[in-house]
């Protein structure tokens, strides 16, 4: 069914810390292996090698400048399904292939009865879903729902792959709908905010913003001064002897 | 928005199949044309080739077409499942209509129910066609009120040139059909210079700094892309047609949809009893052409919020 649950119980989802992110590509590369050969059909990948590579990835990491100078920042900025709380993508489906599930609120494409005719990925102002060719069907973040309850896995596994890849915590998974949880708690110290929030589909994945820089504006770095002249600095014994003598035997 | 060609197809045949069906059945029962049994099967014929072609063309751009059945279920939602019912429901009372006429029992009252039914049909199955493109909020080209008045609309002037073209070859040819055409294109017309003005002149509400949430920090530009060459959403919504080639197009739009066949029908009124076929063949093949020149534009010239992510500042 495409309409909309009322609600969901949980609202699983991820939280993503913009401020530590180094753009390292790890979750994205995480992703595509675990979900090439686990739920669904392997994700295409045309022309790997060749001139012109592409294929279905469900999670991408692009690199974004905001501001100018100073104050600028350079941001490394995941982008997947925010398995939002009212989204179209889901009401546009005219087979039922995409839902909501009503238990933790994850939205996943049903591969066996999806037409492929891509209305989905229109409807969403993410770019979250990318069409595979191969298998003709609409690809999308399933939030790792084959990990997150596979009782086969180790405890610490049991969480999306792209969560258990990041080198450096940037990544957090949980219920933001519960506000005890430890998501729930980042998003408020941090201010966590959603994507394009005027568009109404009340994203539950989360982006913690890049903090401000620790020197506040203030022109202070750490170049100006490596390029000024030394300081002086305690010559070694004899150095000015020799000194004096070059410049005695220059004359 | 990438502009498929089956998807093009698709609205354009089926859209004039349908306004020839609404229109023809229109006629029929309103007492306006004779029910010439075999102008009756021609006309529906041709209404029924032209919406079906496009039914089954609209399935080429399926990932999987032989599950397209499933595409009936979810009409509480879904305004593409809505226009797969209407479309399916409609040839029943327009077939039955279409029987009725070609037998000649036109007469009894349930006949003439199938018949309206069957015009009830024509148009909902357009409108819904209309809305699957203009419910979508990613979309601010179609995300408007002109979008679903403006597929009837085309559905209409190209359906009467068709009608008028079969009244010709059945010498049948009456002045109500050719002012209903000059009508339906003069309003087509006007509806689309409104709907190129409105997306021409609209706010861009959405910008980059409000999909990343990074404007805090000033404006927000890409420095590194997520890959290497362009993939599904690039190709798929980052299509737009130049702005130069974009006013080529709608002048040519212009032209051949709507001055055309305006001036062709035009002169049919003018001279009613003269020998009309070649004036009627061309504006009708003018018409095709320009409403598949029109409906290219529609795709080509729409933007999508999600190429935020992806360069563009504002959508």
């Amino acid at each position: 069914m495409t309409t909309l649950p009322e609600k969901t119980d949980k609202k699983l989802g991820l939280v993503i810390d913009l401020d530590i992110c180094v753009g390292c590509h790890a979750c994205v590369t995480s992703c595509k292996e675990w979900n090439t050969g686990g739920y669904s059909a392997p994700l295409s990948d045309i022309d790997p090698y060749g001139a012109d590579p592409h294929g279905a990835w469900l999670n991408r990491v692009h690199t974004y400048e905001a501001g100018e100078g100073h104050g600028g920042q350079t941001v490394h900025f995941p982008r997947s399904c925010l398995h939002c709380e009212t989204p179209d993508c889901v009401t546009v489906c005219p087979t039922g292939a995409s839902y909501k599930r009503e238990e933790d609120g994850i939205v996943l494409v049903n591969p066996d009865t999806c037409i492929g005719c891509k209305l989905c990925s229109w409807a969403c102002p993410y770019g979250a879903r990318e069409y595979d060719t191969d298998h003709g069907v609409m690809k999308k973040c399933t939030l790792c729902v084959d990990r997150i309850y596979n009782e086969n896995l180790e405890q610490e596994d049991r969480v999306p792959a792209c969560v258990r890849a990041c080198p450096t915590g940037a990544r957090h998974f949980g219920d933001i709908g519960d506000p005890s949880s430890e998501v729930s708690a980042l998003v408020r110290q941090r201010g966590g905010y959603d994507l394009l929030p005027e568009m109404g589909y009340r994203p539950v994945n989360k982006y913690l913003p890049p903090r401000e820089r620790r020197d506040g504006g203030e022109h202070q770095s750490v170049l100006p001064a490596l390029a000024e002249p030394s300081p002086p600095q305690a010559k070694l014994r004899g150095e000015s002897f020799f000194a004096w003598a070059d410049r005695l035997l220059s004359r | 928005m990438h502009p498929a060609y089956s998807v093009i197809l698709f609205t354009t045949a089926s859209g004039a199949g349908y306004g020839l069906l609404a229109l023809l059945s229109l006629g029929g029962l309103m007492g306006l044309t004779p029910l010439h049994p075999w102008m009756g099967f021609t006309g529906f014929l041709t209404a029924f080739v032209l919406i079906t072609a496009g039914l089954l063309s609209s399935t080429f751009h399926l990932g999987h077409p032989e599950r397209s059945w499933r595409a009936f279920s979810q009409w509480r939602s879904s305004w593409l499942s809505r226009e797969g019912v209407a479309a399916v429901l409609t040839y029943a009372p327009a077939g039955l209509f279409g029987l009725a006429w070609f037998l000649g029992e036109t007469a009894h009252w349930a006949w003439s129910l199938a018949g309206w039914a069957g015009i009830v049909c024509a148009i909902a199955t357009v409108y819904c066609t209309g809305m699957i493109y203009a419910s979508l909020k990613t979309i601010r080209q179609w995300y408007t009120p002109l979008v679903a008045p403006i597929y009837v609309l085309m559905a209409a002037a190209t359906g009467a040139l068709l009608l008028n073209l079969l009244l010709v070859l059945f010498g049948a040819l009456a002045a109500w059909a050719l002012w209903l055409a000059v009508g339906a294109l003069a309003v087509a017309f006007l509806a689309k210079i409104a709907y190129w003005f409105s997306i021409d002149n609209a706010r861009k509400t959405y910008t980059a700094e409000s999909a990343t949430g990074l404007g805090r920090f000033g404006k927000v530009r890409p420095l590194d892309a997520p890959h290497s060459r362009a993939n599904f959403i690039m190709r798929e919504m980052g299509y737009a047609v130049g702005r130069k080639h974009s006013r080529i197009l709608r002048r040519l739009a212009v032209i051949l949809l709507f001055a055309v066949p305006l001036i062709s029908t035009s002169i049919m009124i003018a001279y009613i009893d003269g020998a009309l076929l070649p004036l009627a063949l061309l504006a009708t093949v003018s018409a095709g052409i320009g409403v598949a020149i029109e409906r290219w534009l529609f795709f080509a010239e729409a933007s999508h919020v999600a190429m935020l992510f992806y360069g563009n500042e504002r959508a």
